[in-house]
């Protein structure tokens, strides 16, 4: 059994799918179709990169100032309830050497800055800068293009150093309070003493009042003044409260006082009746005058034809006259006919 | 022993060895650059486009492409998908999940994937140039170039390096664009309400220098994709154990530039 030479190892050919002169079938169909696919996807993305970057967005500045840009950047939302509104498009110093924090403003969200609104820069502990538009009132006037406002820093790390000294002067205060010489401790021993002398004197005679008034003697002097403002005040109850006393007598004078008062009232009341007859009377007055009223024009009416009624009369009075005149001249006319004629009465002279 | 010794005595970097190695260096370097060079103003001339030669691009963009696209959109998906989710769950974890999308664009889109497409292409096509233009006749000095060895070069060489750019091209954007989607879904789910946010996040990642360091990166992962192993290949004055070897020519030198174009890219944003 001999042992072969192993085949010198040679190079395998390469592996490809398709042989490199093999017909492919829709060849420059596919490669064009490759290009305007790529060629699209490229456009594509480029203008989405240009529209989310608000190259299309009409803008309108506004300039904040500050006095430290730590924590803004390029790019950064200015925010309103939450929603970005701006984005910082500059930053810079002025010739005061104030911060001047340009953002560009999107058309459709300026409605939301107003001139009354307040701009706040806050820096957490943790994480990054916020810039934050308050708008309190939504009616004021829009903020105009190219504003210029300050902007409040609120920064919690900046308030770190205050909390630190504030936190020393409090414990140092709280050592001074709590040291051996303080006034506090002080207070403490003579409050010991206090109770130290409380509990030897709640033993003796007058107990606590001793301690607390200096001796048995005033003790003894303010418990007596006690017994003489307790008889005192016995008297007083006798002569205030007893049978004789100055409350029997105030009660009686109340309820005469209330005898009197109910005759007043009922005074009042026959005045209240007089009073209402009198207005009774009054309108039964008023009536008559009316209808006295009414016949004095009724009388005014009737003096009224009884003038129209006078002239009527005149004119017949004058005709009445003038047929009594006529009659009595056709009388004359008949006496003077036979036989109705007299004698002619003779001319008497005298 | 004595052989030994000898062995160890010319393995030892002499000035003139390390001289001749330096000298060796600039020369490959000389060479990509002058391919390179040649190639561009082959690519910008109408001369380079005629009949014949568009067949060729057409079917090297085909081979280089076309065949791998799927492939690669399905592998590409999948990275992308691992990666999303690692982000967004450990941004989720430390309580910055307002700071994943955005962090998802910048490390995925703008550096992790487009260098994924690179070496994809890198690997799956460019360094397989060696077998593809070992049996072609080229020209082997490039100073004397002139008539025939440049129409070589022009209908042989240069529909490679169209072909091998439009790939690492295709890749970058298409990989791109997988990511963006994945991580929309990822975020959002099917919901369209997170379009604004969303395209404030691309925005606020895409300002002005990583917009112009991501297309400049593009186009020179696409040249040194496509120029490095053609213009190695070239290479006439290689030792017997370069020859010997299997490996592509300027593998080691791609990947190099490779890494070398993306810290600039980095460095140019972040420093």
């Amino acid at each position: 059994m001999t042992v072969e030479d192993p085949a010198p190892v040679q190079p395998a050919p390469p592996a490809t799918a398709t042989p490199p002169n093999a017909p492919i079938p829709h060849l420059e169909l596919k490669a064009v179709l490759l290009l305007a696919f790529v060629g699209a996807l490229i456009v594509g993305f480029i203008a989405y990169v240009m529209v989310a970057r608000g190259f299309f967005e009409q803008t309108q500045t506004l300039v904040l100032l500050s006095d430290d840009s730590e924590g803004v950047l390029v790019g950064m939302d200015l925010t309103f309830s939450g929603f970005p509104v701006g984005r910082v498009s500059r930053i810079d110093l002025d010739a005061n050497g104030k911060v001047r924090i340009i953002i560009d403003v999107p058309s459709k969200d300026a409605k939301w800055l107003r001139t009354s609104s307040i701009f706040t820069m806050e820096k957490g502990v943790v994480g990054d800068t916020k810039i934050r538009a308050f708008s309190g009132v939504l009616t004021d006037p829009p903020l105009p293009p190219g504003a210029e406002r300050t902007v409040l820093r609120g920064d919690s790390s900046s308030e770190i150093p205050r909390l630190m000294a504030t936190a020393r002067t409090l414990l140092e205060n709280v050592e001074r309070i709590t040291a051996a010489d303080s006034s506090l401790n002080t207070s403490f021993g003579n409050l010991q003493n206090i109770t130290g002398n409380l509990s030897t004197s709640l033993a003796g005679k007058h107990g606590v009042l001793g301690t607390l008034l200096g001796g048995d003697a005033n003790a003894k002097r303010v418990i007596a003044a006690l017994d003489q403002t307790n008889a005192l005040l016995a008297k007083a109850d006798q002569r205030v409260f007893g049978d004789k006393g100055v409350m029997n007598d105030t009660q009686a004078s109340i309820q005469q006082l209330n005898g009197l008062l109910q005759d007043a009232r009922t005074s009042l009341k026959k005045v209240d009746d007089v009073l209402a007859e009198a207005q009774a009377t009054a309108v039964e007055y008023k009536g008559v005058a009316v209808q006295a009223q009414g016949v004095a024009s009724e009388a005014r009416g009737v003096v009224a034809n009884i003038k129209t009624g006078t002239t009527d009369l005149g004119l017949l009075r004058t005709e009445v006259d003038a047929s009594l005149r006529k009659i009595n001249s056709m009388v004359d006319e008949l006496n003077r006919k036979w036989p109705f004629a007299r004698e002619a009465q003779p001319i008497k002279l005298p | 022993m004595a052989s030994g010794s000898s062995l160890d005595k010319a393995n030892q970097f002499t000035p003139g060895r390390l001289g001749r190695a330096m000298f060796v260096w600039l020369a490959d370097w000389q060479r990509v650059f002058m391919f390179g060079a040649m190639a561009l103003v082959m690519i910008a001339a109408p001369a380079t486009y005629d009949a014949t030669n568009r067949a060729s691009i057409a079917r090297h963009v085909y081979l280089t492409t076309w065949r791998i696209l799927p492939w690669f959109t399905l592998l590409a998906g999948l990275v992308s998908w691992v990666l999303i989710r690692v982000v967004l769950v450990t941004a989720l974890h430390y309580g910055l999940a307002k700071f994943a999308l955005e962090l998802v664009v910048k490390v995925l889109v703008l550096e992790v994937i487009p260098l994924f497409a690179a070496l994809y292409v890198a690997t799956r096509n460019a360094l397989l140039t060696r077998v593809e233009v070992s049996n072609i006749y080229l020209p082997t000095d490039l100073d004397v170039l002139g008539g025939a060895a440049t129409d070589r070069i022009r209908d042989e060489l240069v529909p490679r390096v169209i072909a091998y750019g439009f790939s690492v091209l295709t890749m970058m954007v298409v990989s791109g664009f997988i990511t963006l989607l994945l991580a929309y879904l990822s975020v959002y789910g099917f919901s369209r309400w997170g379009l604004p946010e969303f395209e404030r996040s691309v925005g606020q990642a895409f300002d002005s220098v990583a917009a112009w360091s991501f297309a400049i990166k593009l186009a020179f992962y696409s040249m040194a994709v496509a120029v490095i192993p053609i213009a190695a290949s070239l290479n006439t004055t290689a030792s017997a154990a370069e020859l010997a070897s299997r490996l592509q020519p300027g593998t080691a030198r791609l990947l190099i530039s490779l890494f070398v174009i993306e810290a600039l890219s980095l460095a140019v944003r972040f420093l």
